[in-house]
């Protein structure tokens, strides 16, 4: 048995303009242990998605429909109590703003002891001892007297620690994590991406790796979602993605990383903005966007299909076989060329 | 910390000499002739002159000032009154314990009203609640003080009998020649005056209250302690209300610091001789002492519940405490 496994999940925001389709349909899987890498643009659903199965949509706003199992217990539609339960026990969660993220009024000790009494019947001095000591694994220096510390004496790096110590002071079996680096400056980036693996491998967990970076995801993720436009264009494991990425959009991804060895070189960019999901275009949510293009691409959204390298690759695209080997053949020439140039 | 309060101190003064010259400088463009007023009509030329020569209005205007400057730097008085030469510092002293009761017992009712129901309509936005709220804050922000003490004074007071129509009673007894004394008809008679106050005021602070605690309902921290498992209740009173009180503290300092300096519309309707009602008669009979000493006393009263409220802030708030 899967320790998450999503099936067709939709949510939908009501809104005063209209119905707004956040997530269309997204299903996959995380074994424990595994790391899954969700790469989208921002408003591609990447981070709804995780914010309706830990229950954390507001119910008066949006609709959720489809099916989420944490160890086989459905989520969706169980009650506050139990949600509360799991959120911070089972599942960890970091947001993407580290300065936002913690209360200001209240000292960093009281926050990470509050996430302890909240799912522990334990006195306060054993939640300080558990904060004490998660502090120092997250690598905080003098931990038993920074503990004592507000947020605002903290850098963006270190309320991260602090951010990644609380998702974790109870051990859970998930470990959502939301741009946890995007909003770091690169030196401090790589330090929590190497400080997670890190983590990963004591606490035995599996990690839900949100992010527009392709770069993290190649460092970090065994399985890779490729989100667009509130749904899953391309599923795989990491390696089969970069080996062979089988549409558009996830070529334009690749194509748009920057790589150090090759100057002067454009990056190339992906054309256009991303679909309103208020209005989506109808047929394939890429259309808009894409340059190879079809008639069939506005009418009719290509179904999730398996790739030829195997029954785990799945994709959205009409292109046909021939045609998206050649192109991928193509573009790899060109950026081989480059960085040989 | 000193750096702070000799910074604010520097503030206060120069408040001071803003508001006392402004005070003067009206006083001078209004044509206006206190001396005929405290000599009487029949008054001789000579007999009015002499008046005129004890009261300094023989002198320039900036003379005028001078001496009342140096009359409080040097003897510590804010001067006596044209018209019957009492002392203004003790006509404050007598006035601002009636302003006071109405301002501090009104906020009391007010804010006990408007916190907790701001919460729940941010809570619960949209709802029949917050939209039976909304129209309630409509009209208490669109009603004027004068209208709404006159409504409360003919109905609770005259046609039902239920409160005194106005006047005041001291809360300490012994004053001589006191029609009424004592706690209980101190806090009878201030009963429709408070909720005069409470009325126009709650209205405000339900809005405040009500955009704040939604305003901080959406930071990124509260959502953390959701995800933390927090409940609805906890989440509440540990992360949402002390972040959300900050602006109220704001509001409500500046907002006494002003009333304290005379609520002229509640205190003439009720006829409370608090320092607005002073305020207002002395005008009628250009007794600049009297203005410029109330004037004086309520820049006092803003500066202190500015610092009052600088320091609160700093035990609320860590990020702005001086270390």
């Amino acid at each position: 048995m899967a320790l998450l496994e999503v099936n067709d999940l939709h949510t939908t925001f009501r809104t005063d303009d209209g119905l707004v389709q956040a997530v269309s349909g997204v299903s996959f899987s995380l074994d424990e242990g595994r790391t899954l890498g969700v790469v989208g643009e921002s408003g591609s659903g990447k981070s709804v998605t995780f914010l309706t199965l830990m229950g954390l949509v507001d119910p008066r706003q949006a609709q959720v429909r489809g099916s989420v199992l944490l160890r086989g217990e459905e989520m969706l539609g169980a009650s506050q109590s139990r949600l509360r339960d799991v959120r911070g026990k089972q599942i960890g969660m970091v947001f993407q703003d580290p300065m936002t993220s913690l209360n200001p009024v209240k000292r960093i000790g009281w926050q990470l002891e509050e996430a302890v009494l909240i799912h522990h019947d334990v006195t306060r001095k054993e939640a300080r001892r558990r904060s004490i000591q998660i502090l120092k694994e997250v690598e905080i220096p003098k931990a038993e007297e920074r503990i004592d510390d507000y947020p605002h004496q903290f850098s963006g790096g270190m309320r991260q620690r602090v951010m990644i110590a609380m998702a974790l002071i109870n051990n859970p079996d998930v470990l959502i994590a939301d741009e946890p680096t995007t909003a770091l400056d690169v030196t401090t980036q790589a330090q929590i991406l190497r400080l997670m693996e890190r983590l990963q491998a004591e606490h035995q967990m599996a990690i839900v790796m949100i992010t527009h970076d392709l770069g993290v995801v190649a460092e970090l993720a065994d399985d890779v979602i490729v989100m667009y436009g509130g749904r899953v264009v391309e599923q795989s494991d990491v390696t089969g993605l970069f080996a062979k990425p089988e549409m558009p959009y996830t070529w334009g991804l690749l194509g748009s990383l920057p790589r150090l060895n090759v100057q002067g070189a454009r990056l190339e960019q992906i054309p256009g903005q991303p679909p309103s999901l208020l209005h989506p275009p109808t047929g394939c949510p890429f259309n808009p966007r894409c340059e190879f293009v079809m008639n069939i691409c506005r009418q009719e959204l290509p179904p999730l299909e398996a790739s030829a390298a195997g029954a785990d690759h799945l994709f959205r695209c009409h292109l046909d076989a021939a045609a998206r080997t050649e192109i991928w053949q193509q573009k790899q020439a060109a950026m081989m060329s480059e960085d040989a140039a | 910390m000193t750096q702070f309060l000799i910074r604010r101190l520097f503030w206060a003064v120069f408040l001071f000499f803003v508001a006392t010259i402004i005070t003067y400088l009206i006083f001078w463009v209004i044509p206006t002739n206190p001396a005929q007023l405290a000599a009487g009509h029949a008054a001789s030329p000579e007999f009015l002159a002499s008046i005129k020569h004890r009261l300094h209005l023989d002198k320039p205007i900036w003379f005028q000032y001078y001496y009342f400057v140096e009359n409080l730097v040097v003897h510590g008085s804010l001067g006596q009154s044209f018209i019957n030469r009492e002392s203004v510092d003790r006509i404050i002293g007598k006035d601002a314990p009636v302003t006071a009761s109405l301002v501090f017992g009104g906020a009391v009712l007010w804010l006990s009203l408007s916190i907790p129901i701001g919460i729940l309509s941010a809570l619960r936005p949209r709802s029949i609640l917050d939209r039976i709220t909304m129209t309630g804050v409509l009209i208490g922000i669109s009603a004027h003080p004068v209208w709404i003490g006159l409504i409360l004074s003919f109905l609770l007071g005259y046609k039902l009998h239920l409160t005194p129509i106005a006047g005041y009673c001291n809360f300490f007894p012994g004053a001589p020649g006191a029609q009424c004394e004592g706690p209980v008809q101190w806090a009878y008679h201030l009963i429709l005056p408070w909720v005069t106050f409470m009325i126009l005021f709650a209205a405000l602070y339900v809005r405040l209250v009500r955009a704040s605690v939604m305003e901080t309902m959406s930071e990124d921290y509260v959502r953390t302690a959701r995800a933390k498992g927090a409940s609805q209740r906890r989440v509440m009173v540990q992360h949402v209300l002390r972040n959300s009180l900050l602006p109220v503290v704001t509001i409500l300092g500046m907002d006494l610091g002003l009333a304290l300096g005379g609520a002229i519309f509640t205190e003439t309707i009720f006829n409370l001789p608090g320092l607005g009602h002073e305020v207002i008669q002395a005008y009628g009979a250009n007794d600049l002492p009297v203005i410029t000493g109330v004037v004086v006393f309520s820049t006092v009263c803003v500066i202190v519940f500015n610092l009052i409220v600088d320091v609160t802030y700093g035990f609320l708030d860590p990020r702005i405490r001086p270390s």
